[in-house]
Protein backbone atom coordinates (compact mmCIF):
# COMPACT_ATOMS: atom_id res chain seq x y z
CA UNK A 1 0.00 0.00 0.00
CA UNK A 2 1.27 3.42 -0.89
CA UNK A 3 0.13 6.24 1.39
CA UNK A 4 0.81 9.90 0.74
CA UNK A 5 0.04 12.82 3.00
CA UNK A 6 -0.32 16.01 0.98
CA UNK A 7 0.35 19.28 2.74
CA UNK A 8 2.31 22.47 2.42
CA UNK A 9 3.47 22.47 6.02
CA UNK A 10 0.54 23.75 8.05
CA UNK A 11 -0.11 22.48 11.55
CA UNK A 12 -2.91 20.16 10.46
CA UNK A 13 -0.75 18.62 7.74
CA UNK A 14 1.89 17.67 10.27
CA UNK A 15 -0.75 16.31 12.61
CA UNK A 16 -2.18 14.15 9.83
CA UNK A 17 1.21 12.73 8.92
CA UNK A 18 1.83 11.85 12.56
CA UNK A 19 -1.59 10.23 12.95
CA UNK A 20 -1.16 8.20 9.76
CA UNK A 21 2.28 6.94 10.76
CA UNK A 22 0.98 5.99 14.19
CA UNK A 23 -2.07 4.18 12.81
CA UNK A 24 -0.04 2.31 10.22
CA UNK A 25 2.34 0.92 12.81
CA UNK A 26 -0.51 0.20 15.21
CA UNK A 27 -2.44 -1.74 12.58
CA UNK A 28 0.80 -3.33 11.36
CA UNK A 29 0.04 -2.45 7.76
CA UNK A 30 2.53 -3.10 5.03
CA UNK A 31 2.50 0.44 3.80
CA UNK A 32 4.89 3.14 2.79
CA UNK A 33 3.99 6.57 4.15
CA UNK A 34 5.41 9.65 2.48
CA UNK A 35 4.81 13.35 2.75
CA UNK A 36 4.27 15.47 -0.38
CA UNK A 37 5.08 19.12 0.14
CA UNK A 38 5.72 20.23 -3.41
CA UNK A 39 2.81 22.32 -4.56
CA UNK A 40 3.03 21.18 -8.19
CA UNK A 41 2.84 17.59 -7.09
CA UNK A 42 -0.07 18.31 -4.77
CA UNK A 43 -1.93 19.90 -7.67
CA UNK A 44 -1.50 16.69 -9.65
CA UNK A 45 -3.97 15.12 -7.30
CA UNK A 46 -6.49 17.90 -7.82
CA UNK A 47 -6.49 18.75 -4.12
CA UNK A 48 -7.40 22.30 -3.17
CA UNK A 49 -7.71 21.91 0.55
CA UNK A 50 -4.80 20.57 2.54
CA UNK A 51 -4.13 18.33 4.37
CA UNK A 52 -5.14 15.49 2.09
CA UNK A 53 -4.67 11.76 2.29
CA UNK A 54 -3.89 9.70 -0.81
CA UNK A 55 -4.00 5.92 -0.71
CA UNK A 56 -2.71 4.06 -3.76
CA UNK A 57 -3.10 7.14 -5.92
CA UNK A 58 -6.64 7.91 -4.82
CA UNK A 59 -7.59 10.95 -2.76
CA UNK A 60 -9.63 9.65 0.16
CA UNK A 61 -9.77 12.73 2.32
CA UNK A 62 -9.03 16.42 2.03
CA UNK A 63 -9.27 19.59 4.05
CA UNK A 64 -9.69 18.15 7.50
CA UNK A 65 -8.19 15.95 10.12
CA UNK A 66 -10.04 12.65 10.55
CA UNK A 67 -10.53 11.23 14.01
CA UNK A 68 -8.74 8.06 14.97
CA UNK A 69 -11.59 5.72 14.08
CA UNK A 70 -12.25 7.29 10.69
CA UNK A 71 -8.57 7.22 9.81
CA UNK A 72 -8.28 3.53 10.64
CA UNK A 73 -11.36 2.85 8.57
CA UNK A 74 -9.80 4.62 5.61
CA UNK A 75 -6.54 2.75 6.01
CA UNK A 76 -8.10 -0.68 6.22
CA UNK A 77 -10.58 -0.30 3.40
CA UNK B 1 -31.82 -5.20 7.63
CA UNK B 2 -29.14 -5.44 10.20
CA UNK B 3 -27.35 -2.49 8.75
CA UNK B 4 -30.47 -0.35 8.87
CA UNK B 5 -30.95 -0.98 12.57
CA UNK B 6 -27.36 -0.03 13.13
CA UNK B 7 -27.72 3.24 11.23
CA UNK B 8 -30.81 4.19 13.18
CA UNK B 9 -29.02 3.56 16.41
CA UNK B 10 -26.18 5.75 15.29
CA UNK B 11 -28.47 8.63 14.41
CA UNK B 12 -30.13 8.45 17.81
CA UNK B 13 -26.93 8.60 19.78
CA UNK B 14 -25.51 11.51 17.83
CA UNK B 15 -28.71 13.48 18.14
CA UNK B 16 -28.92 13.11 21.90
CA UNK B 17 -26.02 15.38 22.76
CA UNK B 18 -27.20 18.57 21.00
CA UNK B 19 -30.87 17.98 21.82
CA UNK B 20 -30.15 17.57 25.52
CA UNK B 21 -27.78 20.48 25.64
CA UNK B 22 -29.96 23.01 23.86
CA UNK B 23 -32.52 23.66 26.67
CA UNK B 24 -29.69 23.88 29.17
CA UNK B 25 -27.95 26.35 26.88
CA UNK B 26 -31.05 28.54 26.63
CA UNK B 27 -31.66 28.39 30.38
CA UNK B 28 -28.13 29.48 31.27
CA UNK B 29 -27.98 32.09 28.53
CA UNK B 30 -31.15 33.98 29.49
CA UNK B 31 -30.31 33.88 33.19
CA UNK B 32 -26.67 34.78 32.84
CA UNK B 33 -27.02 38.30 34.22
CA UNK B 34 -28.87 37.05 37.30
CA UNK B 35 -26.37 34.28 37.84
CA UNK B 36 -23.49 36.76 37.61
CA UNK B 37 -25.21 39.16 40.02
CA UNK B 38 -25.76 36.32 42.45
CA UNK B 39 -22.15 35.15 42.24
CA UNK B 40 -20.60 38.58 42.55
CA UNK B 41 -22.84 40.39 45.04
CA UNK B 42 -24.41 37.61 47.10
CA UNK B 43 -21.92 34.80 47.10
CA UNK B 44 -18.67 36.79 47.04
CA UNK B 45 -20.22 39.82 48.72
CA UNK B 46 -18.35 42.33 46.58
CA UNK B 47 -19.28 45.97 46.91
CA UNK B 48 -21.33 47.46 44.10
CA UNK B 49 -19.96 50.39 42.15
CA UNK B 50 -16.29 49.78 42.83
CA UNK B 51 -13.83 49.60 39.90
CA UNK B 52 -12.59 46.16 40.88
CA UNK B 53 -16.11 44.79 41.27
CA UNK B 54 -17.09 46.16 37.88
CA UNK B 55 -14.07 44.55 36.23
CA UNK B 56 -14.76 41.20 37.87
CA UNK B 57 -18.46 41.38 37.02
CA UNK B 58 -17.64 42.09 33.37
CA UNK B 59 -15.25 39.14 33.19
CA UNK B 60 -17.54 36.67 34.97
CA UNK B 61 -20.45 37.71 32.75
CA UNK B 62 -18.70 37.98 29.36
CA UNK B 63 -16.67 34.76 29.41
CA UNK B 64 -19.61 32.33 29.66
CA UNK B 65 -21.75 34.53 27.39
CA UNK B 66 -19.19 34.58 24.61
CA UNK B 67 -18.38 30.89 25.07
CA UNK B 68 -22.05 29.90 24.88
CA UNK B 69 -22.58 31.91 21.71
CA UNK B 70 -19.36 30.59 20.26
CA UNK B 71 -20.18 26.92 20.84
CA UNK B 72 -23.69 27.24 19.38
CA UNK B 73 -22.78 29.21 16.27
CA UNK B 74 -19.59 27.29 15.51
CA UNK B 75 -21.62 24.09 15.77
CA UNK B 76 -24.23 25.40 13.31
CA UNK B 77 -21.55 26.76 10.97
CA UNK B 78 -19.74 23.42 11.10
CA UNK B 79 -22.90 21.62 10.01
CA UNK B 80 -23.74 24.13 7.28
CA UNK B 81 -20.19 23.99 5.92
CA UNK B 82 -20.35 20.21 5.61
CA UNK B 83 -22.47 20.81 2.50
CA UNK B 84 -19.76 22.96 0.93
CA UNK B 85 -16.24 22.26 -0.30
CA UNK B 86 -13.69 24.11 -2.42
CA UNK B 87 -14.37 21.62 -5.22
CA UNK B 88 -18.10 22.38 -5.25
CA UNK B 89 -17.43 26.09 -4.98
CA UNK B 90 -15.13 25.93 -7.96
CA UNK B 91 -17.74 24.10 -9.96
CA UNK B 92 -20.37 26.68 -9.02
CA UNK B 93 -18.13 29.53 -10.10
CA UNK B 94 -17.06 28.08 -13.44
CA UNK B 95 -18.35 30.04 -16.39
CA UNK B 96 -20.08 32.72 -14.31
CA UNK B 97 -20.07 36.22 -15.77
CA UNK B 98 -17.75 38.66 -14.10
CA UNK B 99 -19.81 40.67 -11.64
CA UNK B 100 -22.20 37.85 -10.73
CA UNK B 101 -19.14 35.65 -10.25
CA UNK B 102 -17.66 38.17 -7.80
CA UNK B 103 -20.87 38.34 -5.79
CA UNK B 104 -21.15 34.56 -5.65
CA UNK B 105 -17.49 34.07 -4.81
CA UNK B 106 -17.78 36.49 -1.89
CA UNK B 107 -20.82 34.66 -0.53
CA UNK B 108 -19.21 31.25 -1.00
CA UNK B 109 -16.11 32.61 0.73
CA UNK B 110 -18.14 32.71 3.93
CA UNK B 111 -19.64 29.24 3.56
CA UNK B 112 -16.78 27.18 2.18
CA UNK B 113 -14.52 25.56 4.76
CA UNK B 114 -11.13 27.05 4.04
CA UNK B 115 -7.86 27.53 5.85
CA UNK B 116 -5.54 30.28 4.71
CA UNK B 117 -2.72 27.73 4.62
CA UNK B 118 -4.57 26.23 1.60
CA UNK B 119 -4.65 29.58 -0.23
CA UNK B 120 -2.09 28.48 -2.83
CA UNK B 121 -3.63 25.13 -3.88
CA UNK B 122 -7.02 26.82 -3.95
CA UNK B 123 -5.74 29.71 -6.05
CA UNK B 124 -4.07 27.30 -8.49
CA UNK B 125 -7.13 25.09 -8.64
CA UNK B 126 -9.39 28.03 -9.45
CA UNK B 127 -7.06 29.51 -12.07
CA UNK B 128 -6.65 26.11 -13.69
CA UNK B 129 -10.43 25.76 -13.99
CA UNK B 130 -10.54 29.05 -15.88
CA UNK B 131 -12.16 31.07 -13.11
CA UNK B 132 -11.13 34.72 -13.54
CA UNK B 133 -8.47 35.98 -11.14
CA UNK B 134 -10.79 38.73 -9.89
CA UNK B 135 -13.47 36.20 -8.98
CA UNK B 136 -10.88 34.03 -7.25
CA UNK B 137 -9.80 37.07 -5.28
CA UNK B 138 -13.33 37.86 -4.19
CA UNK B 139 -13.27 34.42 -2.60
CA UNK B 140 -9.83 34.85 -1.07
CA UNK B 141 -10.76 38.23 0.39
CA UNK B 142 -14.15 37.19 1.79
CA UNK B 143 -12.98 33.94 3.37
CA UNK B 144 -10.82 35.45 6.12
CA UNK B 145 -12.52 38.85 6.25
CA UNK B 146 -15.97 37.55 7.11
CA UNK B 147 -15.41 35.23 9.96
CA UNK B 148 -18.02 33.37 11.98
CA UNK B 149 -16.19 33.92 15.25
CA UNK B 150 -16.05 37.65 14.61
CA UNK B 151 -19.73 37.62 13.72
CA UNK B 152 -20.74 35.97 17.01
CA UNK B 153 -18.55 38.16 19.13
CA UNK B 154 -19.81 41.31 17.46
CA UNK B 155 -23.39 40.15 17.93
CA UNK B 156 -22.71 39.27 21.56
CA UNK B 157 -20.93 42.47 22.45
CA UNK B 158 -22.69 45.06 20.26
CA UNK B 159 -25.89 43.44 19.07
CA UNK B 160 -27.02 41.92 15.79
CA UNK B 161 -27.21 45.21 13.93
CA UNK B 162 -23.46 45.75 14.13
CA UNK B 163 -22.86 42.09 13.27
CA UNK B 164 -25.00 42.34 10.13
CA UNK B 165 -23.31 45.59 9.11
CA UNK B 166 -20.01 43.76 9.41
CA UNK B 167 -21.12 40.91 7.13
CA UNK B 168 -22.74 43.22 4.57
CA UNK B 169 -19.78 45.58 4.29
CA UNK B 170 -17.39 42.62 4.19
CA UNK B 171 -19.30 41.19 1.22
CA UNK B 172 -19.27 44.55 -0.55
CA UNK B 173 -15.51 44.94 -0.05
CA UNK B 174 -14.79 41.40 -1.30
CA UNK B 175 -17.07 41.76 -4.33
CA UNK B 176 -15.76 45.11 -5.50
CA UNK B 177 -12.11 44.47 -4.71
CA UNK B 178 -12.23 41.31 -6.82
CA UNK B 179 -14.08 43.13 -9.58
CA UNK B 180 -11.51 45.93 -9.68
CA UNK B 181 -8.60 43.47 -9.59
CA UNK B 182 -10.07 41.77 -12.69
CA UNK B 183 -10.64 45.08 -14.49
CA UNK B 184 -7.04 46.13 -13.86
CA UNK B 185 -5.87 43.06 -15.81
CA UNK B 186 -3.21 42.02 -13.35
CA UNK B 187 -2.51 38.65 -15.01
CA UNK B 188 0.98 39.81 -15.96
CA UNK B 189 1.80 40.07 -12.26
CA UNK B 190 0.96 36.46 -11.54
CA UNK B 191 4.00 34.18 -11.34
CA UNK B 192 4.46 32.61 -14.80
CA UNK B 193 4.51 29.00 -13.64
CA UNK B 194 0.96 29.32 -12.31
CA UNK B 195 -0.52 29.07 -15.78
CA UNK B 196 1.45 25.93 -16.55
CA UNK B 197 -0.02 23.95 -13.68
CA UNK B 198 -2.02 21.03 -14.93
CA UNK B 199 -4.27 19.98 -12.17
CA UNK B 200 -6.08 16.74 -12.21
CA UNK B 201 -9.67 17.66 -11.53
CA UNK B 202 -11.74 14.52 -11.24
CA UNK B 203 -9.75 12.35 -8.95
CA UNK B 204 -11.59 12.68 -5.70
CA UNK B 205 -14.61 10.61 -4.95
CA UNK B 206 -17.32 12.53 -3.17
CA UNK B 207 -17.85 11.87 0.46
CA UNK B 208 -21.34 10.76 1.28
CA UNK B 209 -22.49 12.10 4.57
CA UNK B 210 -25.73 11.42 6.36
CA UNK B 211 -27.18 13.81 8.89
CA UNK B 212 -25.57 12.19 11.90
CA UNK B 213 -22.19 12.48 10.16
CA UNK B 214 -22.87 16.19 9.77
CA UNK B 215 -23.72 16.54 13.45
CA UNK B 216 -20.46 14.81 14.22
CA UNK B 217 -18.65 17.25 11.95
CA UNK B 218 -20.37 20.08 13.85
CA UNK B 219 -19.14 18.71 17.16
CA UNK B 220 -15.62 18.22 15.76
CA UNK B 221 -15.63 21.81 14.48
CA UNK B 222 -16.57 23.09 17.92
CA UNK B 223 -13.78 21.08 19.55
CA UNK B 224 -11.31 22.25 16.94
CA UNK B 225 -12.14 25.96 16.89
CA UNK B 226 -13.05 26.49 20.53
CA UNK B 227 -10.06 24.40 21.58
CA UNK B 228 -7.81 26.68 19.56
CA UNK B 229 -9.18 30.08 20.54
CA UNK B 230 -10.48 29.89 24.10
CA UNK B 231 -7.21 31.25 25.49
CA UNK B 232 -7.41 34.29 23.22
CA UNK B 233 -10.97 34.89 24.31
CA UNK B 234 -10.01 34.76 27.98
CA UNK B 235 -7.12 37.15 27.43
CA UNK B 236 -9.20 39.46 25.26
CA UNK B 237 -12.02 39.62 27.77
CA UNK B 238 -9.58 40.06 30.66
CA UNK B 239 -8.07 43.06 28.84
CA UNK B 240 -11.59 44.28 28.22
CA UNK B 241 -12.55 43.81 31.85
CA UNK B 242 -9.50 45.70 33.04
CA UNK B 243 -10.25 48.63 30.79
CA UNK B 244 -13.93 48.43 31.67
CA UNK B 245 -13.22 49.18 35.29
CA UNK B 246 -10.18 51.39 35.13
CA UNK B 247 -9.60 53.30 31.92
CA UNK B 248 -11.62 56.51 32.04
CA UNK B 249 -14.44 56.65 29.57
CA UNK B 250 -13.80 58.63 26.42
CA UNK B 251 -10.07 58.44 27.05
CA UNK B 252 -9.52 57.64 23.39
CA UNK B 253 -12.33 59.75 22.02
CA UNK B 254 -10.15 62.73 21.31
CA UNK B 255 -7.50 60.93 19.24
CA UNK B 256 -9.62 58.18 17.70
CA UNK B 257 -13.16 59.56 17.87
CA UNK B 258 -15.47 60.64 15.11
CA UNK B 259 -13.99 64.11 14.86
CA UNK B 260 -10.55 63.10 13.66
CA UNK B 261 -10.31 62.33 9.96
CA UNK B 262 -7.07 60.38 10.31
CA UNK B 263 -8.54 57.86 12.77
CA UNK B 264 -9.65 55.33 10.13
CA UNK B 265 -6.46 55.24 8.01
CA UNK B 266 -4.41 55.15 11.21
CA UNK B 267 -6.42 52.21 12.53
CA UNK B 268 -5.86 50.31 9.27
CA UNK B 269 -2.15 51.05 9.16
CA UNK B 270 -1.91 49.65 12.67
CA UNK B 271 -4.08 46.69 11.77
CA UNK B 272 -2.34 45.29 8.68
CA UNK B 273 0.94 44.16 10.28
CA UNK B 274 -0.93 42.95 13.35
CA UNK B 275 -2.12 39.44 13.02
CA UNK B 276 -4.61 37.95 15.37
CA UNK B 277 -7.54 35.68 15.03
CA UNK B 278 -10.97 37.23 15.30
CA UNK B 279 -11.49 35.97 18.83
CA UNK B 280 -8.51 37.78 20.24
CA UNK B 281 -9.17 41.10 18.57
CA UNK B 282 -12.83 41.69 19.30
CA UNK B 283 -12.76 42.21 23.05
CA UNK B 284 -10.05 44.78 22.37
CA UNK B 285 -12.30 46.40 19.80
CA UNK B 286 -15.05 46.40 22.43
CA UNK B 287 -12.82 48.31 24.80
CA UNK B 288 -11.81 50.78 22.10
CA UNK B 289 -15.46 51.49 21.40
CA UNK B 290 -16.40 51.81 25.01
CA UNK B 291 -13.65 54.33 25.51
CA UNK B 292 -14.86 56.56 22.73
CA UNK B 293 -13.47 55.16 19.49
CA UNK B 294 -16.24 55.36 16.92
CA UNK B 295 -17.87 52.29 15.34
CA UNK B 296 -16.45 52.86 11.85
CA UNK B 297 -12.91 53.20 13.13
CA UNK B 298 -13.20 50.14 15.37
CA UNK B 299 -14.70 48.06 12.55
CA UNK B 300 -11.97 49.18 10.15
CA UNK B 301 -9.32 48.22 12.68
CA UNK B 302 -10.84 44.80 13.16
CA UNK B 303 -11.24 44.15 9.45
CA UNK B 304 -7.66 45.10 8.65
CA UNK B 305 -6.35 42.84 11.40
CA UNK B 306 -8.28 39.74 10.34
CA UNK B 307 -8.73 40.41 6.60
CA UNK B 308 -5.28 41.60 5.65
CA UNK B 309 -2.54 39.73 7.37
CA UNK B 310 1.17 39.48 6.85
CA UNK B 311 1.26 35.65 6.96
CA UNK B 312 -1.32 35.44 4.18
CA UNK B 313 0.55 38.00 2.11
CA UNK B 314 3.74 35.96 2.51
CA UNK B 315 1.91 32.82 1.38
CA UNK B 316 0.50 34.62 -1.67
CA UNK B 317 3.95 35.94 -2.57
CA UNK B 318 4.69 32.45 -3.92
CA UNK B 319 2.21 32.88 -6.76
CA UNK B 320 1.97 36.65 -7.14
CA UNK B 321 4.53 39.28 -7.98
CA UNK B 322 4.90 42.13 -5.50
CA UNK B 323 3.08 44.59 -7.77
CA UNK B 324 -0.02 42.41 -7.57
CA UNK B 325 0.25 42.10 -3.80
CA UNK B 326 0.67 45.86 -3.41
CA UNK B 327 -2.42 46.52 -5.54
CA UNK B 328 -4.39 43.83 -3.69
CA UNK B 329 -3.54 45.23 -0.25
CA UNK B 330 -4.15 48.77 -1.50
CA UNK B 331 -7.60 48.01 -2.89
CA UNK B 332 -8.79 46.09 0.15
CA UNK B 333 -7.39 48.74 2.51
CA UNK B 334 -9.17 51.41 0.48
CA UNK B 335 -12.41 49.44 0.75
CA UNK B 336 -12.02 49.21 4.51
CA UNK B 337 -11.27 52.94 4.72
CA UNK B 338 -14.47 53.72 2.83
CA UNK B 339 -16.47 51.46 5.17
CA UNK B 340 -14.86 53.13 8.20
CA UNK B 341 -15.61 56.65 6.99
CA UNK B 342 -19.15 55.76 5.97
CA UNK B 343 -19.96 54.43 9.44
CA UNK B 344 -18.32 57.28 11.25
CA UNK B 345 -20.38 59.61 9.11
CA UNK B 346 -23.79 57.96 9.39
CA UNK B 347 -23.75 56.58 12.92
Amino acid sequence: MDIKVLGTGCAKCKALEKAVTASVSELKLAAEVSKVEDIMEIMQFGVMNTPALVIDGKVVLSGRLPNDKELKNLLTQ
Amino acid sequence: MNEKVLTLKRINTTWIIPVLLLPLWVLVFINLENITDFLIYDLLGLEEGKHLTESIWFFVYEVPKVMLLLVLIVFIVGIVRSWFSPEKTRKALEGKSLFAGNVMASGLGILTPFCSCSAIPLFLGFVEAGIPIGVTFSFLIAAPLINEVALILLAGLFGWKVALIYVATGLVIATFSGFIIEKLKLQKYVADWVFQVKANQQNQSEEHLNFSDRIKIGIETVKDIVGKIWVYILIGIAVGAGAHGYVPEDALARIMGEGSWYAVPLAIMLGIPLYSNAAGIIPIVAVLMEKGVSLGTALAFMMSVIGLSLPEIIILKKVLKWQFIAIFVGIVALGIIIVGFTFNYIM
